[in-house]
């Protein structure tokens, strides 16, 4: 029973430590990826539709096609993938511990016999004496640095290099988890939201880019202007917003953003991201007399109030009431207003930006009509926040170190033998190295002329 | 702009150079060789001042940005480093052929560049997301990585034919020796590995300070993936499993291939979006 269930436990080990594994995980990764691009991600259900049909549609869906890097299957890939890398590593690390933190024994001179890399030379000195010249030098070019006597009488210095270079793949393995990791701490923890600002106004909720639900945030942000600025072929070159960021009412941070220029505070990052244009606040009224044809023009905003002339009553202006409609027919922004006559009942009247003389319809006494509205912006802001971001920066700083490491450090043994030779001695150094032996000839030729200038 | 006018010229070189790397190889004409070399080193350092001409050509029109911001650009740059890749390699294996294999690459990226009608020779002003200094480190690192890839696409397809199972024809069997190129192929998939995490770093750290998103699934981004993860299999299967040659160079063949898909390919995707860049 602990037999079998030992042996299933080491068969799942083994599996998960396997490279054959990894070289699986990879390609399916890739190649699972590879489909994401070729289908349209998170589009509409009906951009579906019209592609595959209702059946291809519905077959795609509950695969989970559309949205495919957050699929649970995806997921779970990258998931698989992280275990192998844990077992793998973890596996291999216990296994070169002794080599990985140097308590490994200094090596016997006859591990470098067999050595390609190899000099030798004579020198007139004896060993002991020739030692005390050239052991500095060996200290010098090795971390790790061991002297010994050998049996002829002889000595043997042996030295070391570069051990830490074989952590280098554990760190770009490390690396990879802490990517891993802080995407899952902001996918958990982060929230990804967008909001438009019109310019002059004070917003606190947001909208969450993937479930639409809206988000209340610690403060509120208030767009002061909002300007872009044109190249003469007429390409963007700025997008500016001057921003207010308000607690309880008070003012905690004011600051332009621009594209490539967040703002963060309290955790939250806000970035210029889009812009539009919506009709000012302030508008060019004009008043026409069915009777007399006169033409009384006036510059208002909500709250104010006019006295017509020729006695046709008093006008309010209300609101600018964004996408209004009249008896169910969307007519786009429109200015709302009171008129109360001198007599009868105070109207309602709606004035459609977009159709200045659509009040004529009311067949009143006056006819009101828009003349001009000054236009203004509206910033589009992204605001995010995500906690696993300094956790992501961690691992690509790790990797990249990692993988200079891996791939252009190389732990580097060397033996160096002083042999008593007629009086004076004979040398002979070899070294060897875990990975790019392609330079170690020379290197060992280096070593040796600096050695003989001795 | 004369900068224009200077990198037409060195396509031409980069031409010369290529056919005197092939005539070479194939007439067995070893002298050539040397000119090949001359013509390359010479199309480089007109690929490089034109380069910082550009650069300064911008300034001069009031908009003062690097040369890495369009496609054009990006390739003018991707067949610099792809001449400095090969003449490093050049000189540090004593072997010319390779530049058979590697500086008609180089010619075809500028040649595109110059001759296709849907890309814009003119210097653009920078839109307000690729105002970043990520973006500079972004494109440089990036196309060092494809450069480097290009030159070990070259070197395998070197391996592939001087390893065929038939005994190698006359043409094949002046390739350098098999296990030159295996090695070369290593190393440069090596450097192209690391200058290709950079670049994919670089670029995420430039998303996360425009958009605030340092990943997104964009296709360009996750081709850019791909071709990673294609070149990490690589090295696992060579390191670990123990694969070499043939399969190796197979493996160098596709990543290239994606590393073609990620640069040309995505624009070509359906109904997709992608960045107005290069990147
Ligand atoms: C995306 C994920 C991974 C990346 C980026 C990665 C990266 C690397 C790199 C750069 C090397 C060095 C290769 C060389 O020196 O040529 C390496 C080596 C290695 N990797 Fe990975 N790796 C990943 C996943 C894995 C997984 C899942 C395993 C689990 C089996 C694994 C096992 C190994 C082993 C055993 C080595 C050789 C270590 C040695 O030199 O002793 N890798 N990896």
């Amino acid at each position: 029973m602990t037999a079998s269930r030992s042996s299933v436990g080491a068969a799942l080990r083994e599996g998960f430590a396997s490279i054959r594994l990894t070289i699986v995980l990879l390609l399916l990764l890739a190649g699972t990826s590879i489909l994401g691009t070729l289908i349209p991600q998170n589009e509409a259900p009906a951009t579906y539709r019209a592609l595959f049909g209702d059946t291809g549609y519905r077959f795609f869906r509950a695969l989970d096609l559309f949205d495919l890097y957050h699929s649970w299957w995806f997921q779970l890939l990258a998931l698989l993938l992280a275990v192998n890398l844990v077992v793998c590593s973890a596996e291999r690390v216990s296994r070169q511990w002794a080599l990985l933190t140097g308590k490994t024994p200094v090596p016997d001179p006859r591990r470098f016999e067999g050595a390609e890399a190899r000099a030798a030379f004579e020198d007139p000195r004896e060993p002991a004496a020739l030692l005390a010249a050239v052991e500095p030098l060996f200290r010098r070019r090795f971390r790790r640095v061991a002297v010994r006597e050998t049996q002829t009488g002889g000595r043997f210095l042996f030295g070391e290099s570069g051990r830490g270079s074989r952590w280098g793949v554990y760190a770009v393995h490390a690396s990879v988890l802490l990517l891993l990791v802080g995407g899952l701490i902001g996918s958990r923890f982060g929230f990804d939201g967008f909001v438009n600002i019109p310019e002059g106004e004070t917003v606190q909720t947001i909208q969450l880019r993937n479930t639409g639900e809206r988000l209340r945030l610690p403060f509120a942000i208030r767009c002061e202007s909002f300007s872009v600025r044109f190249y003469e072929t007429g390409a963007p070159s700025e997008f500016r917003s001057r921003l207010v960021l308000l607690e309880e009412g008070r003012e905690v941070l004011r600051r332009d953003i621009l594209v490539n220029d967040p703002l963060e505070y309290r955790g939250i990052t806000i970035y210029q991201s889009s812009y539009g244009t919506l009709p000012g606040r302030e508008v060019q009224l004009s008043f026409t007399s069915r009777e007399t044809g006169m033409v009384y023009t006036r510059g208002m905003k909500p709250g104010d109030e006019f006295e017509i002339p020729e006695g046709l009553g008093t006008f309010v202006l209300l609101d600018l009431r964004p996408n209004a409609s009249f008896r169910g027919s969307p007519v786009g922004d429109a200015f709302v207003g009171r008129l109360i006559p001198r007599e009868g009942e105070a109207v309602e009247v709606l004035l459609p930006v977009r159709f200045p003389t659509f009040d004529r319809m009311r067949r009143g006494e006056v006819v009101i009509a828009v003349e001009e509205v000054k236009q203004r912006h509206y910033t589009g802001l992204q605001v995010n926040r995500d906690p696993g971001v300094p956790v992501v920066y961690a691992g690509f700083v790790l990797m990249l170190v990692g993988c200079y490491v891996t791939f252009f450090r190389a732990h580097r043994q060397a033996g160096l033998r002083l042999e008593p030779h007629g009086g004076g001695s004979r040398v002979v150094l070899a070294m060897t190295a875990n990975k790019n032996r392609a330079a170690l000839p020379s290197a060992v030729e280096r070593l040796a002329r600096e050695l003989r200038r001795r | 702009m004369t900068s224009s006018i200077l990198l037409s010229a060195t396509t031409w070189v980069y031409g010369l150079s290529a056919f005197l790397y092939l005539a070479a190889w194939v007439f067995h004409r070893p002298g050539l060789e040397a000119l090949a070399s001359w013509a390359a080193a010479v199309g480089l350092a007109a690929n490089t001042a034109a380069f910082f001409l550009r650069w300064a050509e911008s300034y001069w029109l009031g908009m003062g940005h690097a040369p890495l911001s369009n496609l054009y650009e990006s390739l003018v740059f991707f067949a610099g480093m792809i001449v400095l890749v090969h003449l490093v390699v050049e000189r540090r294996t004593g072997n010319r052929v390779i530049g058979a294999f590697s500086a008609p690459l180089a010619f075809l990226a500028l040649a595109y560049a110059s001759l296709s009608p849907n890309i814009s020779d003119k210097i653009q002003p920078l839109i307000p997301a690729l105002k970043s200094n990520w973006l500079i480190a972004h494109v440089v690192t990036c196309f060092i990585g494809y450069a480097a890839f290009a030159v070990a696409f070259g070197v395998s397809l070197m391996y592939l034919l001087r390893t065929r199972a038939a005994a190698p024809g006359r043409l094949a069997g002046r390739l350098p020796e098999p296990e030159l190129l295996e090695e070369w192929t290593h190393r440069l998939v090596v450097f192209g590995f690391l200058f290709l995490t950079a670049g994919i770093i670089t670029g995420a750290v430039w998303a996360n300070t425009a958009w605030g998103r340092y990943w997104g699934w964009d296709p360009k981004e996750t081709w850019s993936l791909i071709t990673w993860f294609v070149y990490a299999t690589l090295l696992h299967a060579r390191l670990v499993s123990g694969w070499r040659g043939r399969r190796i160079a197979v493996l160098s063949l596709v990543g290239f291939g994606a590393v073609l898909f990620t640069y040309f390919g995505v624009n070509l995707l359906p109904g997709l979006h992608s960045y107005q860049t290069t990147g």
